[in-house]
């Protein structure tokens, strides 16, 4: 009999236990991307805040498309992502408030030391494209609507290429986050481009390296703006906009300025005071 | 191959140095897997008692679906419950979208086909023995069900460790229900999908070593108590 | 409805039972009264199974009434027992299996342990008492089946070929458990493809065959003088297995 009683209790008590705490109110959902997330800036910045305010910053991290979707539906209180056309139709929509530049940094194309496509050393994004397109050189693409896709998508055009005639050969589309698409190009020795941020952070590169940089088109925007509390009332927008107002303030900007990998600092401020 | 030999490395260095973030999402990882264990087989195992030993129109029908839902792809079960819990969802108003009760209730939808199905055919089999007898004795159909689910326990002990070793495993569910959030959602499976994606082999192989290990730990547990209670009740 | 006081005799009025198109018991119609010790006795496939199972009421005919003293339902199924072939034990211990079987009746917690023990205690397995019942030999377990039957105290116990999956010693182990329960006033119906087991146990014989009730006699007659040339080749041993 009081075996069973034990018995009984000890469920009782691991359910209790591993019953999950009802979520506390304090705290913000923000919807970014995974550029940001696996650069490691929020692990940076977020402790500063989260001290300063007592406000728990809980990030998910996606593709823009992606997150972008996910506010729209009213799941995050704040936007931070790096696609300013949509961001700037998000507004326009009526689905965001007010989005304001935040830090920017750059695109890379990356690809393997071989380099068969001969594009090591240049400055222009569209000429390196066009080469990778001529030579038929295997290109890793995101292709998730992902804002380093969207950029992707952006240059080919300038170029006057259309990719989608390499689909199935020499254009691979992954589908993926910024990782798994890095990881697919070190496997088959892809070119591929990528936000500066991912790369430093990157440790699998195999025999991967930066080929082209420093193009003025390769300008990367990354903007935070609050979801809208008229289309969702549900929106924590005092608490968000406190985050907001920290990310642009002087103390914000210094804390993303000073986050470096090896050396390197990988965003760089821009918000408008 | 050299990133083993790494993987290895850091899986003994994590764990020798009572790393605070591991120890968060192991127990974070437990705490979720072990609840809807818990709930799955709350509800699975009278469920598959009840099939077992019940007569009703359409019956074989539920048993070749239930059969399927076994196999019911991760990421589908956590774009569904999404769906439901997201604020422009019928749940949304619940707000447990992105914490740990959304990816309690996506694995127990996940594992409760998997303990109903093949708690279903132990009994069943067990019925097809015991069915004579125990109607000859007076036992009624629920106390002939619940009779078997106590005499079955050992093959229903199986049961919960497929539907526990399934929920340990998963990424594709709580990946998309709790958002992989540092320090509040984040569990064993997407932090090795996330150090993937960050190209930190070693390190996503590592945690997969622990992860592992803890989950062999509990079978081996789990066989042990079966065991001792099997030479006590035959 | 007020339980029977009795609820023999029980009577079958034209039972059949049809499967698979053929009939496994064949328009029986009989009476067994209380007293003496019914056995059934027929070639394989006669149909002594099904038959027993239908007067226990594990199985419905197909046409015919089965009836017991006019009654039937719950009242009647609850003064009756079986033991089958091959005994079938929960997994738990000796004592816990008689235990649950009085749980089923409704006996209270003390006098369930009283009266389980008691049972053991009269087939002789009180020293087993807590070992696992299936760890149990055979025959142990076949006497542990009859001792759980009995210890319901049913007016009526049938066993379905009781010994035939046992050895000769445990055999005749239950034989001597079976007339100690008769022997303690409980009517005896059991069914036997072994002649020397129907003529050492037997009081009332039927004869079964081919789903018929070919036969019907005292032991003593069926044993010396039979009616009916099948009768008289089983006993003979002639005749086929199907």
């Amino acid at each position: 009999m009081t075996r069973r009683a034990l018995f009984c209790a000890a469920i009782g008590g691991a359910v209790l236990a591993a019953t999950p705490a009802f979520p506390q109110e304090n705290f913000i959902t923000v919807a970014s991307t995974t550029s940001t997330e696996n650069s490691g800036l929020f692990k940076a910045i977020l402790p500063a805040f989260e001290k300063k305010t007592g406000i728990q910053v809980r990030v998910v991290a996606l593709g823009t498309g992606q997150a972008l979707d996910l506010a729209r539906r009213g799941d995050a209180d704040v936007l931070f992502v790096h696609n300013r056309s949509a961001e700037e139709k998000f507004v326009a929509d009526g689905y965001g408030v007010k989005r304001s530049d935040v830090m920017y940094n750059d695109f890379v194309l990356v690809g393997p030391k071989s380099d068969p496509a001969k594009v090591g050393g240049g400055k222009d994004i569209l000429v390196a494209l066009a080469k990778v397109r001529d030579t038929g050189a295997p290109f890793a693409s995101r292709g998730d609507k992902s804002g380093t896709h969207a950029a992707e998508r952006r240059y080919w055009k300038a170029a006057g290429i259309d990719p989608a005639t390499g689909k199935g050969g020499w254009y691979r589309e992954t589908g993926s986050g910024m990782g798994a698409t890095l990881n697919t190009a070190t496997g088959m020795s892809a070119y591929v481009l990528t936000d500066r941020g991912t790369w430093l952070a990157f440790k699998n590169r195999g025999d991967l390296t930066i080929l082209v940089e420093d193009d003025p088109r390769l300008f990367n925007q990354y903007g935070i703006m609050l979801v809208s509390p008229a289309k969702h009332p549900h929106v924590k927008k005092e608490l968000g906009q406190a985050f907001i107002d920290w990310v642009l303030s002087p103390e914000g900007q210094q804390a993303i300025a000073s986050y470096r990998i090896g050396g390197h600092q990988l965003f760089f401020t821009n918000a408008t005071p | 191959m050299s990133t083993l030999g790494q993987a290895f490395q850091q899986a003994f260095g994590l764990v020798a140095s009572g790393d605070p973030d591991l120890i968060g999402i192991v127990a974070l990882s437990l705490r979720i897997s072990l609840t809807a264990v818990l709930l799955s087989t709350l509800i699975g195992l009278p469920l598959g008692a009840a099939i077992a030993v019940g007569r009703f129109p359409g019956r074989k029908t539920l048993i070749v679906i239930l059969n399927a839902l076994m196999g019911l792809p991760p990421v589908v079960v956590g774009l569904l419950v999404y769906l439901f819990l997201s604020r422009a969802g019928p749940l949304g108003d619940l707000g447990i979208l992105f914490t740990p009760a959304a990816m309690v209730l996506a694995q127990t939808i996940l594992i409760l086909p998997i303990i109903a199905a093949l708690s279903r055919q132990a009994i069943e089999d067990a019925w097809v023995e015991y069915q004579e007898q125990l109607r000859s004795l007076g036992a009624g159909r629920l106390s002939a069900a619940l009779t078997l689910l106590w005499d079955t326990r050992f093959s229903l002990v199986t049961a919960v460790l497929a539907g526990f070793g399934r929920a340990a495993a998963e990424v594709g569910a709580v990946m998309i229900v709790g958002g992989n959030i540092d320090g509040v959602t984040r569990v064993m499976t997407t932090a090795i999908a996330l150090e993937t994606s960050k190209g930190d082999l070693p390190l996503a192989l590592g945690l997969g070593i622990i992860l592992l290990a803890l989950v062999l730990t509990l079978n081996a547990a789990a066989y042990l108590t079966k065991e001792a209670a099997q030479r006590r009740y035959g | 409805m007020r339980a029977p006081s009795t609820i023999l005799p029980l009577a079958l009025d034209n039972v059949s039972f049809v499967a698979g198109g053929r009939a496994i018991v064949d328009s029986i119609s009989c009476e067994i009264a209380a007293g003496g010790r019914t056995i059934i006795v027929g070639p394989n496939g006669a149909g002594k199974s099904v038959l027993m199972r239908l007067c226990h009421g594990l199985l419905q005919p197909t046409a015919g009434r089965v009836f017991w003293r006019g009654a039937s339902g719950n009242a009647v199924h609850r003064r009756q027992a079986m033991v089958f072939q091959r005994p079938v034990m929960l997994r738990r211990s000796a004592l816990a299996n008689i235990e649950y079987a009085l749980a089923l009746q409704n006996v209270s917690r003390g006098e369930r342990a009283r009266q389980a023990q008691d049972a053991l205690a009269r087939v002789g397995l009180a020293h087993l008492s807590d070992r696992p019942a299936r760890v149990l030999s055979g025959g142990e377990q076949q006497r542990l089946a009859l001792a759980r039957a009995w210890a319901l105290r049913p007016e009526v116990l049938f066993l379905d070929e009781p010994t035939a999956s046992l050895d000769p010693g445990a055999a005749r182990e239950i034989e001597n458990a079976i007339a100690a329960v008769h022997a303690s006033g409980t009517k005896i119906v059991m069914t036997t493809h072994n002649l020397g087991q129907a003529r050492r146990l037997g009081d009332d014989i039927l004869f079964m065959h081919q789903g018929r009730l070919a036969e019907r006699a005292p032991a003593e007659r069926f044993f010396t003088a039979t009616a009916t040339t099948e009768a008289a080749a089983f006993i003979k041993g002639e005749l086929p297995w199907t």
